[in-house]
């Protein structure tokens, strides 16, 4: 039987601080950055945020549901980013720059 | 215990760099170094399996998306709106608002010691054990409870690659009587 890899001596808290800190460095980031190709790197960071989140709890109640979520997490991100970045290079294509202040056409 | 620290002071410097570079290329590498460090994490945490599969699917796939697209754009770092911490309006100090509150509401769960949030946690191993393996456990988790969200998650994907597909092909025009080939007009 396989023992896990490293002995677990952290507190899941500060698993979910981190895991906090990394969403909120990604939310201000969607608000401040311009650049619609950051701004979508900084959601990636907010997902990441909460794959370690579901690890962590996961661990923490000694169950592996929380794994396969993150497996289903990773999924949704994949196929979010394949239509995003379709969706960049088409703005980029109309409008000539991925500055978010050019995707205006939907704006009351 | 230091090497979560080291980890988790990667994972954070490099999601900082991400948002405070100005070129996108750069935050593109710092992106990779944090998901690095996350799948460090994950293997602190005892999931092997997802560490892989981060390295795989975010710093392979995701990654070499993104940068083949930065590419392609051929950006230089003063385009793209580049005041890169622009004004400060009603939406930016609401997300710090909140963000500092998230941040708090956490920190007072640690500083007011949930105490199962505290303990250290209790070896995970008993589920892997019984069925011979983590990459085992999780496969017949997800071919078993998780069969349902399995199919969906790859149809999902199968819309993504037909909606990938169907916008980057739009700007040719396809029809009867019409050259397939024809750029149309902006």
């Amino acid at each position: 039987m396989n023992e896990p890899a490293l002995p677990m001596l952290v507190p899941v808290a500060w698993y979910q601080l981190l895991a906090a800190a990394m969403f909120a460095i990604g939310a201000l980031g969607v608000l401040f950055r311009r650049n619609i190709l950051v701004i979508f790197m900084c959601v990636e960071l907010m997902l990441n945020a909460t794959n370690i989140a579901f690890v962590s709890f996961a661990r923490h109640l000694g169950s592996l549901d929380g794994q396969v979520i993150v497996f289903f997490v990773l999924a949704v991100a994949a196929a979010e980013v394949s239509v995003g970045l379709a969706i960049i290079i088409d703005v980029f294509r109309k409008r000539g720059t991925v500055d978010l202040a050019a995707a205006n056409l939907l704006k009351g | 215990m230091w090497i979560f620290f080291l980890l988790a002071f990667l994972a954070i410097a490099g999601a900082l760099a991400v948002v405070l570079l100005p070129n996108p290329i750069h935050s593109a590498l710092m992106l990779v170094f944090t998901l690095m460090a996350t799948a460090g994490l994950f293997l602190t945490l005892g999931a092997q399996f997802l560490a892989v599969i981060q390295v795989i699917v975010y710093a392979g796939a995701i990654m070499v998306l993104f940068v083949f697209v930065i590419m392609l754009l051929n950006m230089r770092p003063g385009e793209g709106g580049e005041e890169h911490l622009h004004r400060i309006g009603i939406g930016q100090s609401l997300g710090i608002g909140l963000a500092s509150l998230l941040l708090l509401q956490l920190g007072l769960l640690v500083m007011a010691g949930k105490p199962s949030l505290l303990k250290s946690i209790h070896p995970a191993a008993d589920l892997e054990a019984q069925a011979g393996g983590h990459s085992q456990a999780i496969g017949l988790l997800l071919y078993g409870k998780y069969l349902l969200p399995f199919e969906v998650a790859s149809v999902l994907l199968l819309v993504a690659i037909i909606g990938a597909v169907a916008l980057s092909r739009r700007h040719l025009v396809v029809g009867p009587g019409r050259d397939e080939t024809t750029e149309e007009v902006p």
